[in-house]
């Protein structure tokens, strides 16, 4: 196969974003994905939900390899995914992740945390990666603590900057593992005003998350999980309105109960 | 909004303080009692010791007749206990090396420096041969000074130096290998630590001395001062990899995770994100294990190198000195004292500065 999947190339080169084929992983004994197939296409908009333990978090975490599969494929950006450390970078460069708990370095400032990586993975001036990443900043509504350290941040804010940090490396696809379940109930509009506006601008995005108001928003597809498996997957409009299965069923009657 | 109040006043003067740390109960007095008379039982004969009945002047041992300590025994033998059997006129070579050094090191304490990056690798990397010409010689004219003729405070500053300087990089590479997914890295980095923890500094030192010769083919000799100080980095590189290692973990697996999500390779991370986490964890352990390897320079008299402490115990036998051995010792405690504060100061410095981004803005 040629390489059409140069950094450069836009998404339009790329039939598929993200395509899982087959796969499978353990934990141990512990089987926690089975025969995943999914395709996403370029721009697309994934909300991947769940019960907890479902195996949600570990597929969006495969999309990088943060987590190993054991058989199957993985093929982000026409790259597939394998023990190839060269490979693995390269598909992170094009791939922003968003954690549940921020995970930006505490030792760094602001700015500092989204200029590191463009500038030595992506190799740009410190001057253009301070502008860009001071772009990123003012697009996150937080350019003003360019120069503070991630300690000295609300949770809301340190999420915001954790997004800018994943956008500073322009990345075709954002992942997203439960941006907002570790925020206090007032910081969480903040964080998802952001990720609506990401999603408005034609990002890849798989998003991981229980706010089912953000799914029904932005969403083009919802992937719903339990025990490991992809069970239903459909439009927003209809997974809300008229799931198919038993357990997606179970699943949003608790989740809207409360 | 309400103004908040103050806080309750907790001292009520000189008294209420008093009450409040000495006389809080019935213990309490008792201790403040029982310190007060250790105090003085301690104290003042050790003042009238060293201080008020000692003797500074003169240069000979009759010199000291009064009942106290006699630092003339210090001052006469000065020069020796800082450069041992070093000839008397070369000794402006030691003195350039480590004027050298503390000007290298000033240098680097100046906040805004530039370039301090440079600075701090030529004092690492070539700092450390410009000394060796500087000491041993045999280059420019200068006379040979074997390692043999080291000795003193000058010898003990040598051996700490170059093992502490050589254990942290060892020392990091052994918990980062310890730590490593690759299997065989991680046998071989833990094979060697526990090896070398499990030996006592003394067999280190005797083996490095005395077997080594053993094993090395007819007419390839090393210095013996060489010798134990290559085996004295490995020891102490084990023990500060184990101190790297603690930090290691300290850090959050998020931060690996971030890392390697934004694509950093695996040297990288660790250099920009793991690393320098990791050592702010670890800095009071290295300081400890640094403090450790300094005052144990002083078992290298046992291979008949004469540090600091070996040269003052060589000289107090000298039968015109005799019976000033306890001068001696309490300068050495006082000097290797003093060093190890400074350290101990600096460390906390250096970590004050580093946890800047703990606090609030």
């Amino acid at each position: 196969m040629t390489r059409v999947n140069d950094s450069n190339a836009d998404s339009g080169d790329v039939r598929s974003a993200v395509r899982f084929e087959d796969v499978n992983k353990w934990f141990g004994d512990f089987q926690v994905l089975r025969d995943i197939n999914l395709d996403v296409a370029p721009g697309e908009r994934i909300v991947v939900c769940g019960p907890s333990g479902s195996g949600k978090s570990t597929l969006i975490r495969c999309v990088n390899r943060l987590e190993p599969h054991q058989t199957g494929r993985i093929v982000v950006n026409d790259v597939e995914l394998t023990e190839d450390v060269r490979q693995i970078e390269r598909v992170r460069r094009e791939v922003g992740m968003v954690f549940q708990t921020f995970n930006l370095f505490p030792h760094l400032t602001v700015l500092e945390n989204c200029t590191l990586a463009p500038i030595w993975v992506r190799k740009v001036p410190k001057a253009e990666a301070q502008a860009l990443a001071m772009e990123y900043l003012e697009r996150v509504q937080i350019p003003e603590k360019a120069e503070a350290f991630p300690g000295q941040l609300s949770g809301g804010q340190q999420q915001r900057v954790a997004i800018a940090r994943a956008l500073a490396m322009q990345p075709r696809i954002m992942l997203f593992d439960e941006p907002t379940s570790a925020l206090d109930p007032e910081m969480i509009k903040e964080v998802l005003d952001v990720m609506v506006e990401l999603a408005r601008s034609g990002m890849t995005m798989l998003v991981v998350t229980h706010e089912m108001g953000f799914a029904k928003e932005v969403a083009d597809r919802v992937v719903f999980m339990d025990e490991g498996e992809i069970v239903e997957e459909a439009p927003p409009r209809k997974f809300f309105g008229e799931p198919e299965t038993v357990r997606a069923r179970q699943f949003l009657s608790q989740i809207l109960a409360h | 909004m309400r103004p908040s109040a103050p806080p309750p006043d907790q001292s009520l003067g000189a008294l209420g303080w008093l009450r409040a740390n000495l006389f809080s109960s019935v213990g309490n007095t008792l201790l403040t009692f029982v310190g007060v008379a250790l105090f003085l039982i301690v104290v003042p004969p050790v003042v009238e010791w060293a201080v008020l009945e000692a003797t500074v002047a003169g240069t000979t041992k009759q010199a000291c007749d009064g009942g106290g300590a006699c630092w003339v025994f210090i001052k006469v033998h000065l020069p020796q206990f800082i450069y041992g059997f070093y000839p008397e006129a070369e000794r402006w070579r030691v003195n350039l090396a480590f004027a050298i050094l503390v000007g290298l090191v000033a240098l680097l304490f100046i906040r805004p420096m530039p370039k301090k990056g440079w600075i701090a690798a030529f004092t690492a990397v070539v700092f450390p041969f410009i000394a060796y010409l500087l000491f041993f010689g045999g280059i420019f004219g200068l006379p040979v000074v074997p390692t043999s003729e080291w000795g003193g405070l000058f010898l003990t500053l040598i051996i700490a130096g170059v093992a502490i300087a050589a254990s942290l990089p060892l020392g990091i590479l052994l918990a980062l290998g310890r730590r490593s997914e690759m299997p065989v890295v991680q046998a071989v980095c833990t094979v060697f630590i526990e090896f070398w923890r499990g030996v006592p500094l003394i067999t280190v030192l005797f083996m490095a001395s005395v077997m080594l010769p053993l094993f090395l083919p007819g007419g390839v000799t090393f210095d013996k001062l060489l010798r134990a100080m290559v085996g004295w980095a490995l020891f102490a590189g084990a023990y500060t990899a184990e101190v790297v290692r603690g930090g290691l973990a300290g850090v959050p697996p998020g931060q690996y995770e971030a890392a390697k999500a934004l694509g950093l390779g695996y040297w990288r991370r660790m250099r920009l994100i793991i690393l320098p986490q990791a050592l702010r964890i670890a800095i009071p352990g290295i300081v400890n294990s640094f403090l450790a390897i300094f005052k144990d320079t002083t078992l290298v008299l046992i291979i008949g190198l004469f540090d600091l402490l070996g040269i003052i115990q060589a000289i107090a036998t000298d039968p015109e000195w005799l019976g000033y051995a306890v001068e001696g010792y309490v300068f050495a405690a006082a000097v290797f004292w003093a060093f190890c504060y400074a350290m101990s100061k600096y460390s906390m410095r250096v970590e004050r500065q580093l946890n800047r981004h703990k606090q609030g803005v």
